[in-house]
């Protein structure tokens, strides 16, 4: 009879002291808690409730009457996005766009970085490479903008095109010329930044590896495929495989930006359909279940290709 | 220096031209809209322009100045530019420093930072919370969304914490607590660090572009972005919004190029300061993600 008696006392006591402690400890740092307040208020709000917004991918969502009242459908909206052909076309364009992005756009900073790298004289390479940078902190509509003016019927190219006596090009309308004009665009605003990285690891290279080869008399040419190219090749691989893991990303504002009533049909990618589907036309459940479709394919794909840098030997990202 | 033979300097030949290639291809698409924005429209016809006007002429400048449309965007822009920077900056810095401590729950919250680079919370539930918030067409739909970038969050608070430890410990011991230590001991010696974040948030928040289309409806509170693309992108060949606002518009092309150096002369002007700051928080960034 004694027995659960005490055992009643030592358990109310412990957590009465645990609670207590704890308040203590939190009085002491009230002004730390002041510090952080906004910044939780903020992440709670914008990053993590609207993580949780997106069970209305699995509702009939009713703007009038809120997450917590809209019917639940299961799946459906999920087996929709399977059977809409509109989807399906998006999802191959978004493919496409990609996998050119990242045969073009991805190998040009490799190559502009080696070429920078060869460069002796410190101060030629600074202004170069000032150069270079200046055009990612353009924004995207500036970018398109200065596209626009130069491809339109009476713009310099077409000038320069009917100068040679071709015909002009309504390039922004044609869709074929979409994907390359994309591309273009993105080596012209990404490439000289996108070299920071490569010239870091280039610039961890051993001096007496190359030093070595002068020695035993490698040119400049063998040099760069022996050595450099090599020394930079985990660098290389490891932005590869984590660019493939993000295939699904095309860029939003750009696409959005360059898209036209001519283009739509190979240009419209999930992130612009996402838009127009749920902003502009209403349809939140759905448009939120394609974005999601797109996050966890996404995840999966980074997970992956991080389990697969960290499988061959290198640090991984998280 | 090595000895330089015959192959290397052809190799250094080639490399400098393709380099010298490479940075005209950045340099001309500026210079050349930097020309025809200041040039008289018969130039323009007349294809006189290379590279330099040889007619200076203002009009088309004048004209965005007097436009109010144009007034109106570039106010809007630059006085959001500067309250998002500093707005920016004191979330972000506040957060980094209070999470420096250990506090109860502070490891949850730093948990929490991580969950949040895993998984972003996409576009319609964001839109929807935005919403729900009643800031639709308000400023702080531009404001409030982006107070804190998560990478700049972990950049700045691995910043503080390698901050000497020993002038928190003396300024504790004379009484003064974190809030304190936050505005008279971080802020002023992580004025430089601030500084760059400072380039950094500024140029994203006057380039910002998507986040006003998608919260703003209200055409009078546009920025510069929103307007340059109406003009540019939209509405050509022929500029209808152009000639809808003024009599006699200067020609839809001067105003055009004049406008995108407009958009991008903020830029330009900081550049110099950004460029010293960046190579460092770059760095991070791609190792980081």
């Amino acid at each position: 009879m004694k027995m659960p008696s005490e055992m009643a006392a030592d358990g109310s006591r412990r957590p009465r002291t645990y609670f207590r402690t704890l308040l203590k400890k939190s009085w002491r740092d009230r002004y730390i808690f002041i510090l952080l307040l906004p910044g939780l208020l903020y992440f709670l709000l914008f990053k993590i409730i609207p993580v949780f917004g997106n069970v209305i991918a699995f509702q009939d969502y009713n703007p009038f009457k809120g997450m917590w009242a809209s019917d639940w459908v299961g799946l459906s909206n999920f087996k929709r996005i399977f059977e809409d052909t509109d989807v399906l076309r998006i999802l191959r364009n978004t493919l496409f766009i990609s996998l050119m992005q990242i045969i073009f756009v991805f190998p040009a900073p490799i190559l502009l970085a080696i070429m920078l790298n060869e460069v002796a004289r410190e101060k030629t390479k600074r202004l170069i490479q000032s150069i270079i940078y200046l055009p990612h902190f353009f924004s995207w509509v500036v970018i398109v903008s200065i596209a626009t003016i130069f491809l339109k019927p009476e713009g310099l190219i077409n000038q320069l095109l009917q100068y040679f006596g071709y015909d002009w090009i309504s390039f922004m309308t044609n869709p074929h010329l979409f994907v390359p004009i994309v591309i273009i665009e993105l080596i012209w605003k990404e490439t000289g930044w996108s070299t920071i990285i490569f010239l870091a690891a280039l610039a961890s290279i051993n001096h007496e590896l190359l030093e070595a080869a002068i020695v035993d008399g490698a040119n400049r040419w063998k040099r760069i495929w022996h050595i450099i190219v090599p020394s930079i090749g985990s660098t290389i691989a490891i932005l590869l495989i984590l660019r493939l893991g993000t295939v699904l990303d095309t860029g939003f504002e750009q696409i959005f930006l360059m898209l036209n009533p001519f283009n739509r049909d190979i240009g419209e990618v999930l992130d612009t359909y996402v838009y127009t589907k749920g902003i502009k036309q209403g349809d939140f459940s759905f448009s939120t279940a394609v974005g999601l479709f797109k996050g966890v394919v996404g995840l999966v794909l980074v997970l992956t290709a991080n389990r697969i840098i960290k499988k061959s030997g290198n640090d991984g990202l998280f | 220096m090595h000895f330089k033979t015959k192959s290397d300097r052809w190799f250094d030949g080639i490399n400098y031209l393709l380099l010298s290639v490479v940075g005209l291809c950045m340099v001309f698409p500026l210079l050349y809209i930097f020309s025809v924005s200041f040039s008289t429209m018969q130039d323009f016809i007349q294809k006189d322009i290379v590279l330099w006007p040889s007619h200076w002429d203002l009009g088309a400048y004048k004209y965005i100045f007097d436009t109010p449309v144009f007034g109106r965007a570039m106010l809007v822009s630059a006085c959001l530019t500067v309250v998002i920077t500093l707005f920016n900056l004191l979330m972000t810095s506040m957060m980094a420093f209070a999470t420096v401590h250990s506090f109860v729950g502070s490891k949850l919250i730093l948990r929490m930072i991580i969950f949040t680079l895993l998984f972003s919370p996409g576009l319609i539930p964001s839109y929807l919370m935005v919403r729900n918030l009643h800031l639709i067409d308000t400023y702080w739909a531009l404001i409030l969304p982006g107070a804190i970038s998560t990478f700049n969050l972990i950049v700045i608070r691995q910043f503080f914490q390698n901050l000497p430890k020993e002038i928190f410990e003396a300024s504790k011991i004379d009484g003064a607590h974190e809030l304190q230590m936050f505005t008279k001991l971080v802020l002023p010696l992580s004025k430089p660090a601030l500084a760059a974040f400072a380039l950094f948030y500024a140029v994203d928040a006057w380039n910002a572009y998507f986040n006003v289309i998608l919260y703003i409806n209200d055409t009078t509170k546009w920025t510069i972005q929103v307007v340059l693309r109406q003009i540019v992108i939209v509405s050509p060949p022929d500029n209808n919004l152009i000639a809808s606002l003024l009599k006699d518009p200067p020609p839809a092309q001067t105003v055009q190029m004049a406008a995108v150096l407009v958009a991008t002369l903020p830029v330009l002007v900081i550049y110099p300061f950004l460029q010293k700051h960046f190579a460092k928080g770059v760095m991070l960034g791609s190792v980081k993600g």
